[in-house]
């Protein structure tokens, strides 16, 4: 019997074709953004209000992933007037390095600025498969409750900014901010927060322009 | 359910490494899992028996080596161990914390057979 030393991250294969997707991504001068969120908690509302938004600033991209063969969300931001690409990824819980790699081809990048990868709806997988996109993004939602942090830690390490959305709801809901807060605060302390509301408006502004900036940062280096 | 490709990819990476050795068989495999990677043991181990069969890893044992969250504190210097929930820091309360171990995740070694 002989021991053979691996000592290789279990992720590697796919950190490797993220590492290409970025290639490509900036070779075509587009910044990437990888937006997580459990099913529900207003990804498509938020994208959609966020291209309202930076329609006017930016040359922007969506990229749709969905665990059905269902277009509903990529045919909303197709009729917001937006290049979109739907991965369906058949079933499977999270968007990875290589089924972005296969969508990118299907996209004009020579004409996007920010590329918004809405990924599937799931606080646990999608943490776990990096993409190759500039920053991570999650949306969370008042009607979520407000332990989502200790119950999934792990997606919420390696994010730029966090989206409370739903706050209209925040008299209907026991929701206490402290301890929500509280738990981004251990776990990532550098994130970004933005309490907004889809549905009123409310908090949409400041969001927009965080990201306005993060990708001119990011354009700039 | 992002167990199964995590799986393939523990698989990929063991023949990749048993074929470079001139192995006829994997016999184990180590792992080393942090606390806060959100991976289940059992679930990898299920879907481990059902794609290893026809491989060179076909019948391996799979040890996993779980390490606990390692916390430390920025503003007391206290280092914790996290048991269950995220906890501030119990000395003095601080939420400015660093993360000195728990999210390890990789293939350490592989036992194989050569002859």
């Amino acid at each position: 019997m002989t021991t053979v030393p691996v000592v290789q991250e279990i992720m590697s294969a796919n950190d490797r074709i993220a590492a290409q997707n970025r290639e490509k991504l900036e070779a075509a001068g587009v910044v990437g953004m990888n937006v997580m969120a459990s099913p529900g908690a207003g990804k498509t509302s938020t994208i959609l209000r966020t291209i309202e938004a930076l329609a006017p600033h930016f040359k922007l991209g969506v990229v749709e992933g969905d665990t059905a063969n269902v277009t509903i969300d990529a045919d909303k931001v197709l009729a917001a007037g937006m290049p979109a690409v739907q991965i369906n990824t058949g079933g499977s819980c999270h968007v990875d390095a290589v089924m972005l790699s296969g969508a990118l081809p299907e996209l004009p990048l020579g004409e996007i600025e920010l590329l918004i990868v809405e990924n599937v709806g799931n606080l646990i997988c999608p943490a776990s498969f990096t993409l190759g996109t500039h920053f991570n993004v999650v949306i969370a939602s008042v009607p979520e409750g407000d332990d989502k942090p200790y119950k999934y830690p792990n997606i919420y390490r390696g994010i730029d900014a966090l989206i409370l959305n739903k706050i209209d709801l925040l008299p209907y809901i026991d929701f206490k901010m402290d301890y929500f807060k509280r738990g981004i605060d251990i776990l990532n302390p550098d994130a970004a927060f933005f309490p907004i509301s889809c549905t009123t408006g409310e908090g949409v502004a400041e969001w927009v322009a965080w990201l306005k900036n993060r990708v001119k940062m990011i354009q700039l280096a | 359910m992002h167990e199964l490709s995590i799986t393939e990819n523990i698989l990929n990476l063991a023949v990749d490494y048993a074929e470079q050795a001139n192995a006829v068989c994997v016999t184990d495999l180590h792992l080393v899992i942090g606390q806060l990677s959100s991976i289940v043991d059992d679930s990898i181990q299920f879907y481990w028996d059902i794609i290893s069969k026809d491989t060179l890893c076909a019948g391996a044992t799979l040890h996993f080596e779980r390490i606990p969250a390692e916390l430390q504190c920025q503003d007391c210097g206290t280092t914790y161990t996290l048991s269950r929930e995220l906890m501030a820091c119990p000395s003095c309360d601080s939420i400015r914390l660093k993360v000195l171990s728990g999210e390890e995740f990789r293939l350490e070694s592989i036992q194989v057979e050569t002859t």
